[in-house]
């Protein structure tokens, strides 16, 4: 019997839930590595030479290289993990969060500055959203 | 006989941590922030702790997908700064207290919270930076700190629920410990925030300001909502707020709220933080 994901219906979001965390194991493994200051440098270096040392997909893989989060949320990935990521790249979190919602760095901040995304018409997936 | 005498609610945004770390704390965005967290400096200043139990949780830093415990106790002597990828915070390393962290391990699996021990364990913002907005930047932190890992990063965390009845268990291990020892609980996380998806920024007043007044003088009921409701109304991230559940169980059934602050934004997320104590 399937799992019960009464959270499927939330918009815009993406539960790390036990199908997601076993789909992204690799590539959430791969993020932790980047952990070590070595390793930041073997991947900077050749970015996909480095991805190719994991058991990641193909289309994994292209996520990371096009620094696509939500495509790589989609795949598996944990924010958590890939904030790894993003801090090897010199991001911030804000930076990367204003990156998944398809606002500038600028007009996410400007946003959160006054109050944030409203819950109102993002509860669920359909409403009308204001946000 | 140890006692736990107050409770602390905090947020624990790791860009908070890099505004300490880099001297920004007085700067236009942080300063609102830090501002409300001088009545708690003071107080902690006349109310020292012995020890201090911090229920936070790590962010991939301790604990990638390698293992991933829902609940666990550090009982080491020391745990040092993670470094989260950019060198570990530059914060004095953490004193813990084994001989109450095994007390409470043995106590509480007893009372059927099944606890991962952990010895060797890296402690990221999560810990440090509810240190830093108590205790400011000492030489040493002024108290040992038994850490207390949740997972709230792979779903499902624990319940509300179950969080809150843990922190019941906890409270009857520190009773029962033979030392004189003035003990705090801090539960940490939250409030509202979403980092992921389309929807990240997510931010929601009326959730967090309602759950702070429910956290003084409503919590049996509070600890009843569902992981759902979080998600949805909170953020995916808002389910931190499990883990002030736990602090709040290990308090009596009635406290006196001595202080609460509520702030938008600190990077992605509402900044919600009180002092609880004891009424007998």
């Amino acid at each position: 019997m399937a799992l019960d994901k009464p959270y499927a219906d939330v918009p815009g979001t993406t539960i790390f839930d036990a199908d997601m965390a076993r789909r992204g194991y690799h590539l959430n493994q791969f993020c932790m590595s980047l952990m070590k200051a070595p390793n930041r440098e073997r991947f900077k270096g050749d970015q996909r030479g480095y991805l190719d040392e994991w058991q990641m997909t193909e289309e994994q893989k292209q996520a990371v290289l096009a620094r696509d989060y939500n495509r790589m949320i989609s795949l598996g990935g944990n924010i958590y993990f890939l904030a790894k990521i993003f801090s090897t790249d010199g991001q911030s979190f804000e930076q990367a969060a204003a990156s998944m919602t398809g606002l500038t760095r600028e007009a996410y901040r400007s946003m959160m500055l006054g109050g944030g995304r409203s819950p109102k018409g993002n509860r669920y997936k359909g409403e009308k959203t204001d946000g | 006989m140890a006692r736990i005498t107050a409770g602390v609610a905090t947020s624990h945004v790791p860009a908070i941590g890099a505004a300490i770390d880099n001297g920004l704390t007085e700067t236009d965005y942080w300063k609102p922030v830090f501002a409300g967290y001088d009545f708690s400096k003071e107080w902690i200043r006349n109310n020292q702790p012995d020890v201090v139990i911090l229920v936070y949780n790590d962010h991939a830093s301790a604990f990638g997908m390698n293992m991933v415990p829902t609940f666990a106790i550090g009982c080491a002597d020391e745990f040092a700064p993670a470094d989260e990828g950019w060198g570990p915070r530059p914060v004095p390393k953490i004193k813990g207290c084994p001989e109450l962290a095994w007390h409470i391990m043995q106590s509480v699996i007893q009372s059927d919270f099944d606890l991962t021990v952990i010895n060797e364990m890296a402690v990221d913002h999560g810990l440090t930076v509810p240190l830093s907005l108590l205790f400011g930047q000492p030489q040493a932190w002024p108290c040992r700190v038994i850490p207390f890992a949740v997972n709230v990063v792979v779903y499902p965390p624990p319940s509300g629920q179950r969080c809150y009845q843990l922190g019941k268990a906890i409270r009857r291990a520190v009773d029962s410990f033979d030392e004189d020892l003035n003990v705090q609980i801090w539960g940490t996380g939250g409030m509202s925030h979403q980092l992921q998806g389309p929807r990240a920024g997510l931010i929601n007043k009326e959730f967090d300001n309602a759950f702070l007044d429910r956290l003084v003088g409503d919590a049996e009921a509070l600890a009843k909502i569902p992981h759902l409701d979080y998600v949805r109304e909170a953020g995916s991230e808002g389910i931190e707020l499990v883990m002030w559940l736990i602090m709040r169980g290990a308090l009596n059934a009635k406290v006196r709220g001595l202080h609460r602050f509520y702030h938008v934004p600190a990077s992605n997320t509402a900044v919600g933080h009180m002092v609880l104590e004891n009424v007998d």
